[in-house]
């Protein structure tokens, strides 16, 4: 779980482009969206493309992710619970 | 047209430099675009971090409004009654092949919302308009080359018409490692006529 986490926040850094926020500065509890790491609402999208393409899981409802994007921790977990590779 | 109005400032961003009315702000030789714009980004200050995940052609159109936008002292609390009109060549054809290339094969069928939404030139002057709160009229022409007549006419109307009390206009082109851009502020008062003459000698300085 610890890989995945760190494996997790390396994606959101690089993937987002989020160059004022270095890996280590997110915390496994942080709030992703709103007034934690400020991602918006095309991140979120991002975000759903990267679980189908890494980890072969597909939201339909794109409103799944408010939940399953919390944090890191919730995100993990979701992963490791469905992931299909 | 008549020329009732003047050219208050002007930017250019061209061969790594980055000049503001004819005076050298930035430069970085020898390094490509990408790094060159962040560089600069930057160096000047600029604050808003959600210039790292904008495409190429926004970012270079960005900077550029931006470094002649800081220079007029707006109040950034407050709506600016400036329109944009703004125009190029390639329109978003740089970002359009990153989103093509990623539908092109059906097995690895994962194309970017991040990269889709730059998929129109316009959207640059979307994210100058909210860090300015510009409401105003806004305008992106493709033209083949640089177009000074045209410009010249339909900021004129604009202000002739009282649509807007200023206007931001200019040439923002990228396509590969090419890229040049040259934005100018278009005023009722000032010294500097806006007319053709003026528009091409500050867009070859």
């Amino acid at each position: 779980m610890e890989t995945l986490k760190q494996e997790l926040k390396e994606n959101i850094v690089e993937q987002l482009n989020l160059e004022d926020i270095a890996v280590e500065d997110i915390n496994d509890n942080d709030i992703l969206f709103g007034d934690g790491l400020g991602l918006d609402s095309i991140d979120a999208l991002e975000l759903i493309v990267m679980l189908d393409k890494n980890y072969g899981i597909k939201l339909s409802d794109p409103k799944e992710g408010r939940a399953i994007f919390e944090s890191i921790e919730v995100l993990a977990k979701y992963i490791s619970e469905h992931r299909t590779k | 047209m008549n020329s009732d109005y003047y050219i208050s400032s002007f930017c250019s961003i061209k061969n790594n430099t980055i000049s503001l009315n004819g005076s050298k702000v930035y430069s970085d030789e020898n390094i490509e675009f990408s790094e060159f714009i962040k560089a600069a980004y930057k160096s000047l200050n600029t604050n808003y971090p959600k210039f790292f995940k904008m495409d190429a052609l926004s970012k270079l159109a960005f900077l550029a409004a931006d470094v002649l936008l800081k220079n007029e002292n707006l109040n950034s609390e407050e709506e600016n009654d400036i329109a944009i009109v703004f125009s190029n060549k390639a329109s978003s054809l740089d970002t359009d092949r990153k989103h093509q290339k990623s539908i092109d094969n059906e097995e690895d069928y994962f194309p970017s919302p991040a990269v889709f939404v730059y998929t129109l030139p316009n959207i640059c002057i979307g994210e100058i308009s909210i860090k300015y709160k510009l409401f105003s009229e806004n305008s992106f022409f493709i033209f083949e080359n640089f177009n000074a007549q045209h410009l010249l006419d339909y900021s004129s109307s604009l202000l002739a018409t009282g649509k807007t009390d200023k206007v931001l206009c200019g040439w923002v082109e990228l396509d590969g490692d090419q890229y040049d851009a040259y934005l100018y502020l278009v005023t009722k008062t000032g010294t500097t006529t806006h007319n053709k003459k003026n528009i091409i000698k500050f867009y070859n300085t």
